[in-house]
């Protein structure tokens, strides 16, 4: 046995003997998955174990070196860790912008003291992150920010408001892009990390058309920001944004995500679809989920041996956005009148028409289908004038 | 004739245009009921409104003291609906049931049309009974048992069922579950005993229920047309209802589209109106094109209906297909050109979007009818 395969039979029994029962499902939707944080309510005695069992070997954060509290695997294990979890449809333990968004950038630009002490706090799912980027008048031209941190010496003194904020009024600290030099638009940001806690943060959620409420404007009034909470250099925070962004694509992208959830012939068969042009449009669209599939395992596999081009996530997060609202349009149609429902039992409560809305997002948030397609004339096709 | 509306329909599209912008608006209508939870999902006194307009009798005969006009004009109306989102019972009673009752004895027709006309009554139309349209399939049985009938069976998504005064049920007399014979519709009064009626919101916020019938004993004077002779007006019900739902499309386009290209128009990145972005601009120039094509479909569908011509049946699909098509197009682009505001509920777009998904289903989807259109055309 090669030790790869030792590793998997290692990892296989491993899972077999310790994910709970009702972790060996998919997650309903957003409020039903682990978030951490100060302040998260478990939804059940088998997710909490599931965090706790996973927490104390790294594997909610497999491929982050030991120290920073991972399992240090290599690529390849790593692969073998998600194949497993596949294997048993075993639910994530742990989700949240700490893992997907924060923990990459840190562990390129943080230094030794902010690695330790911040991704072992995100590896146990103690402290909840937000990401304060957009604001009301900068979406899209992100860089066009306003929210300025003052120079007061020790620390900063931040005012402003950011917009979109997701889980702002949930979460325990923010990653915040802030201004700190007005005449210098590329490098007069910085990117700066803060207890939401603090004096002057304050947070209004936002009612989404799924009728629920995960994000919030978020406004800072002479927030005091100590100067060693800077992630990069002061005024290069830019650089950091733009790394933690790729992570973000690549996480919204679904590379990696489990086939036997992504094709949805298998829910056509369960529902005896009798529609022949349905049923070749949901066809079709298993051709691309299962292509797509193939995609994210090459792009992972090259990704982290540094094989693909670096700007190569905005196309993963193009076609696997546009490729989950395709997705959830034809679950829709498939579900016919059933799938219209918005508050019955029966329904979950809406349960299929508040994710078909919810996936509307995922082509705007973290940078729009439109700005993905410019990214990818720009930096990978060299466009003249793109 | 001429694919462009008459003077008198231009005036009746004026009237229709400015009462819906000032009583059926969004905000008071769609958002006043839907945040008020209201059981009905719309508001009595706007029906009342629509009836001294004389719309609830477009399509009813003027022997009967209605205006006696067509699908031409019923479409006018949707259109109008469409772009405000105007939540009513008009597709269903005014449409649907409507043309049904045409079909009826004069004794129905004397106990329901007036309350229809003065606009205090509403109907619904109970036809599938499974998650998707299949009016071939009817399994709803009525038997014969003297001169009385008595109906079982179950049925699904009948939009205005729970607020109905009466629901015109298609069921089987004779054959089985697929046989284009054998049809017979009935007018079942709301509290007739063995009716059961449970209402569900549906994600655009409208009304439609489960609808059973345990035993719902009527007699023949209930019969709408001939028994056993069903299909013919049912067939004709349903072509009503699919022609209204996709000129009620083609306004839920017209107004998403509106919406977009007023914000293209004012907000600004990169120093930019996003509206200056070409590759924004060939998109909303590409909807405009599916959208005029979409309403030229929609009013020679009309015309051919209201022509009684054969050629109406391929057409009303085409335009069923074509306009859901076009409005599914429109609202997704509206929400993503919006970018997160799109996705605020407080922001009108994303309610466009809820209302063309439960539209696209009404009446059979795209998938249904480019599936009718290729059987039509003999393939
Ligand atoms: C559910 C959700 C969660 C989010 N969570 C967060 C979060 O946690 N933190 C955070 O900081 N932000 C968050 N966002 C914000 C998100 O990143 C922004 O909405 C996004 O970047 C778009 O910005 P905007 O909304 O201002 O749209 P705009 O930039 O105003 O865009 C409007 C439209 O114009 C198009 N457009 C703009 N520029 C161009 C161009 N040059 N060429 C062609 N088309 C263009 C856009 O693609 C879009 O279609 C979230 C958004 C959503 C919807």
């Amino acid at each position: 046995m090669s030790d790869l395969e030792a590793f998997r039979a290692e990892i296989r029994a491993w899972l077999e003997e310790n994910c709970p029962p009702e972790m060996r499902e998919p997650p309903r939707d957003e409020d039903d998955m682990c978030w951490g944080g100060r302040n998260f309510q478990f939804k059940n005695e088998a997710q909490k174990l599931w965090l706790e069992r996973c927490a104390a070997k790294g594997y909610t954060v497999p491929e982050w070196p030991t120290p920073y509290g991972g399992a240090g695997l290599s690529p390849a294990q790593a692969k073998v860790w998600r194949e497993e979890m596949n294997r048993l449809g075993a639910r994530p333990p742990l989700s949240s912008f700490g893992i997907w968004m924060l923990g990459p950038a840190l562990l390129k630009f943080g230094t030794e003291e902010q690695k330790v002490h911040y991704l072992n706090q995100i590896a146990r799912g103690e402290i909840r992150w937000c990401q304060g980027y957009s604001e009301p008048g900068s979406g899209s031209d992100l860089v066009s920010l306003q929210t300025f941190g003052e120079d007061k010496g020790d620390h900063w003194v931040v005012n402003g408001q950011k917009i979109w904020t997701s889980y702002a009024n949930k979460a325990d600290w923010i990653f915040c892009l802030v201004r700190t030099d007005k005449a210098n638009k590329y490098q007069g940001i910085s990117f700066l990390l803060f207890d939401m806690a603090s004096p002057g943060v304050s947070t209004k959620p936002i009612l989404l058309i799924s009728g629920n409420s995960p994000f919030c404007e978020t406004f800072f009034d002479n927030v005091a920001v100590p100067k060693h909470q800077i992630v990069g250099e002061v005024g290069r925070g830019w650089d950091v944004a733009k790394y933690l962004l790729g992570h973000e694509r690549e996480m919204i992208s679904g590379a990696g995500g489990n086939d036997r959830l992504n094709t949805i012939g298998a829910f056509a068969k369960r529902n005896g679809l009798e529609d022949p042009l349905l049923r070749a449009e949901l066809a079709m669209f298993d051709v691309d989920a299962l292509a797509f599939s193939a995609m994210g395992e090459k792009f992972l596999d090259e990704i982290k041996v540094g094989k693909a081009h670096p700007a190569q996530p905005n196309m993963m997060k193009y076609a696997g956005t546009e490729l989950n609202k395709r997705r959830h349009e034809l679950l829709m149609a498939a579900g016919g009148s059933a799938a219209l429902e918005w508050e019955s039992e029966s329904s979950n409560h809406g349960g299929k028409a508040r994710s078909w809305l919810r996936t509307k997002a995922n082509s705007i948030e973290g940078g729009t289908s439109e700005v993905m397609l410019n990214v990818i004339s720009k930096r990978i096709l060299d466009l003249p004038g793109a | 004739m001429p694919l462009y509306h008459t003077e008198d329909q231009a005036m009746l599209a004026d009237t229709a245009r400015q009462f819906m912008a000032d009583e059926g608006n969004i905000a008071k209508q769609l958002r006043h009921y839907r945040d008020m939870n209201c059981k009905d999902g719309f508001g009595h006194a706007l029906w009342k409104q629509f009836a001294e307009l004389g719309f609830t009798g477009i399509l009813v005969a003027e022997a009967d003291g209605g205006l006696g006009m067509g699908h031409v004009e019923a479409g006018i109306v949707l259109e109008e609906v469409g772009r405000n989102l105007t939540p009513s019972p008009f597709l269903t009673s005014s449409v649907m049931a409507a043309t049904a009752l045409g079909a009826a004895s004069d004794e129905l027709r004397g106990r329901y049309l007036p309350g229809l006309l003065a606009g205090d009554s509403v109907f619904a139309v109970a036809i599938d009974e499974g998650p998707k349209h299949r009016p071939e399939r009817i399994a709803t049985k009525a038997e014969r048992a003297g001169n009385d009938f008595k109906l079982s069976g179950a049925k699904t998504f009948v939009v205005q069922g729970g607020s109905a005064d009466m629901l015109v049920v298609a069921a089987r007399t004779a054959g089985s579950d697929e046989d284009d014979a054998g049809i017979t519709l009935f007018a079942v009064p709301r509290d007739a005993a063995g009716l059961s009626v449970e209402n569900a919101r549906l994600v655009d916020s409208s009304q439609a229920a489960h609808v059973k019938l345990d035993g719902v004993q009527l007699d023949a004077d209930a019969v709408i047309g001939e028994v056993d002779g069903g299909r013919e007006v049912l067939n004709r019900v349903v072509r009503a209802g699919r022609v209204g739902a996709a000129a009620e499309s083609v306004g839920v386009a017209q107004g998403s589209f509106d919406m977009t290209t007023t914000y293209l128009k004012q907000r600004k990145q990169f120093g930019k109106l996003i509206g200056e972005f070409q590759a924004l601009q060939h998109r909303a120039a590409h909807l405009y094109s599916e959208l005029e094509i979409a309403r030229a479909t929609v009013i020679k569908a009309q015309q051919l209906l209201d022509a009684g011509s054969d050629k109406a049946d391929l057409m009303v699909s085409v335009a069923k297909a074509k306009a859901g098509k076009a409005a599914g197009l429109a609202v997704k682009e509206g929400v993503q050109m919006h970018g997160g505001i799109g996705m605020t509920d407080e922001y009108d777009i994303g309610l466009y979007m809820k209302r063309d998904r439960a539209l696209a289903e009404f009446m059979g989807d795209l998938y249904y009818h480019a599936d009718r259109v290729a059987k039509l055309s003999g393939y």
